[in-house]
């Protein structure tokens, strides 16, 4: 063990006699109460099963369900739990949903792609040709523009990290480019979007600018290895690296090539940015640079003053991230937390950072940093220049107060 | 399949991949082509957007006379009398609340295109019955919806010709950010 590592080690055991807590350790009476041969190595366990599922001890993670409007039960969102997870994919049961009209049950082999508008052959695929095609893989976030919607209020929403920041989910997608497939029906060179439509039953559609179509739009079949689960688009969903979640369509059925944008609802009178001046910005595709702690949040306790682990998420619709930087005095002072690898573009990063606690009440914050030099913005900044009339890209710093007697609360700082 | 085919296959795709975007012959070997040529009917049954040019309008006509009958039986229940909202959206009025503290977004405040009222009713109202409204219901709510707005007169009719010539209020206030632009 070299030098600084020694004096690292007894520091640590001074803060920790100093605080009292090397007293009261717990290891000395849990030895005392927990039998020898715990229960569990005194019978077999259980078998095999056909599917997997969670440990019952963790049946509170789950995603947190948005309520819907009366009598639309399948329109609304539910949110993935970030301050239980950690890593950078999530569990493919607990992905963010949001559905407009609720959950189609697909038969795929009833399902059928049509290709058409400006193409020289407009054609229909079904669902076993499209997974013969060669396939890609790619880890990549996908966020909803509404993602941390509730930042635009006045006060602080004193909720989970995941109710306020849940919108955004990571996984690996395995599909066919789509461009090979605009490719197979001969698009026009004039043609400059294309409108896709879901099999839901609110047949949601959005228009795609063909330069992302014809760049890294992916028709998906698998997320994290096995196929798509129903509310994530089975079976088979658009998915646009980076942008808005709402226009990787699910329960992709038709593809027109068209030569200007459609204009449907959702990216008119939906998914557009109304601005305090009351003029609205349309098409904001990319969703911005951003990053939030996810350990400690929102609605936590710190067991006491001494060595605590920060983590947390990073993630930039335009690109890779090249720095998070984390502040444990409301903004004053800023530290570079080293990124965990894999650190991948368009997908969610984790940083973790070791932070020694003094046991005063403060504030921690984190700022990402993306490849094209964009820096996430401090919330009074992106409130100055937007207000609070938007709803969506919503992408400024999260700041938690962390009190002296450890309790971590939503503060705008 | 022989190994030397497999190579010729990774070879092609090799070739393709150096090319960049790569030519048609390329691009064939790349993929199995496995599509199957779309007939005109089944192009005209699946077609049901319509942009705001107008293009993929069906024929067809309604006016807000006969839209406030259909209003009255399969969307009040749920947009309240007069799309004045409650349970759900709130599809009337609101015009100049746009840029205050407690905006009102509706259909004649804040969509910017008439071309929209139509395809998203055909598409997707009423929400428990999908795609049941004929092409004149959808055109006679659509112009109930205008109406009510004050963006067109009660005897307007809308047909493929009139709707996309409607000029919806709060058009002028959109700013693409696409391509190029970033917030």
């Amino acid at each position: 063990m070299d030098g600084s590592k020694r004096s690292f080690l007894k520091r640590i055991a001074g803060l920790l006699a100093a605080s009292g807590l090397a007293a009261v350790g717990p290891r000395g009476s849990e030895a005392v109460e927990l039998p020898d041969v715990p229960p569990w190595m005194k019978t077999p366990g259980t078998g095999m099963r056909e599917y997997g599922a969670p440990a019952s001890y963790e049946s509170k993670v789950t995603r947190t369900l948005i309520r819907s409007q009366p009598g639309t039960t399948g329109s609304g969102a539910s949110r993935t739990p970030l301050e239980a997870l950690d890593g950078i994919v999530t569990p493919s049961g607990l992905h963010f949903e949001r559905h407009h009209s609720g959950v189609p049950d697909i038969d795929p082999a009833q399902h059928r792609l049509l290709v058409h508008g400006l193409v020289k052959r407009p054609v229909i695929f079904t669902v076993d040709a499209l997974l013969r095609y060669p396939m890609v893989s790619r880890i990549h976030f996908l966020e909803c523009s509404g993602n941390s919607q509730l930042l635009y209020q006045p006060a602080p929403p004193t909720v989970t990290v995941g109710q306020t920041h849940g919108l955004v989910s990571c996984s690996e997608w395995t599909g066919v480019p789509l461009r090979l497939l605009l490719e197979e029906a001969g698009v026009d060179p004039a043609a400059k979007w294309i409108l896709a439509e879901g099999a839901d039953a609110a047949a949601m559609s959005r228009s795609i600018p063909m330069a992302k179509a014809m760049d890294d739009a992916l028709l998906a079949f698998f997320q994290n290895g096995e196929r798509l689960r129903p509310e994530n688009g089975y079976p088979v969903r658009l998915f646009l690296p980076g942008w808005e979640g709402n226009m990787s369509v699910k329960w992709l059925r038709r593809l027109k090539v068209v030569p200007a944008p459609i204009m449907t609802k959702d990216e008119t009178s939906r998914y557009t940015d109304l601005q305090a001046d009351g003029k609205s910005l349309m098409f904001t595709y990319p969703m911005e640079v951003k990053s939030v702690i996810t350990r400690p949040s929102h609605g936590t306790r710190l067991p006491g003053a001494g060595l605590h682990q920060i983590s947390g998420i990073a993630w930039s619709g335009n690109g890779t991230i090249r720095r998070v930087e984390v502040s444990a005095d409301g903004g004053k002072t800023w530290t570079e937390a080293p990124l965990t690898a894999p650190v991948l573009p368009r997908a969610l990063t984790r940083f973790r950072l070791p932070w020694k606690w003094d046991g005063g009440a403060t504030v921690l914050k984190s700022r990402a940093i993306d490849d094209t030099g964009a820096v996430q913005p401090e919330r009074a900044a992106f409130i100055a220049e937007h207000g609070h009339n938007a709803i969506f890209h919503f992408h400024a710093i999260q700041a938690w107060s962390v009190a002296a007697n450890g309790e971590v609360k939503h503060v705008y700082a | 399949m022989s190994t030397r085919d497999l190579a010729t296959a990774v070879a092609a795709l090799v070739l393709a991949g150096c090319a960049g975007v790569g030519g048609p012959a390329a691009r064939a070997l790349e993929t199995p082509n496995l599509g199957k040529e779309a007939t005109p009917a089944q192009i005209a049954g699946w077609d049901i957007s319509v942009g705001p040019d107008g293009v993929g309008l069906p024929s067809g006509r309604g006016t807000a006379a006969v839209g406030a009958m259909v209003y009255e039986q399969k969307c009040q229940a749920c947009h309240g009398a007069k799309g004045a909202g409650q349970p759900n959206d709130r599809l009337v009025g609101g015009q100049g609340t746009l840029a205050s503290k407690a905006p009102v977004r509706t259909v004649g405040s804040y969509w910017p295109y008439a071309t929209t009222v139509f395809d998203y009713v055909r598409r997707a109202m009423p929400y428990a019955q999908p795609q049941s409204l004929t092409d004149d219901e959808t055109y006679a709510v659509t112009a109930y919806l205008l109406s009510l707005n004050g963006i067109i007169g009660d005897h307007d009719e809308m047909n493929a010709q009139t709707l996309p010539k409607v000029k919806m209020p709060n058009q002028a206030s959109f700013i693409m950010m696409y391509p190029g632009r970033r917030p």
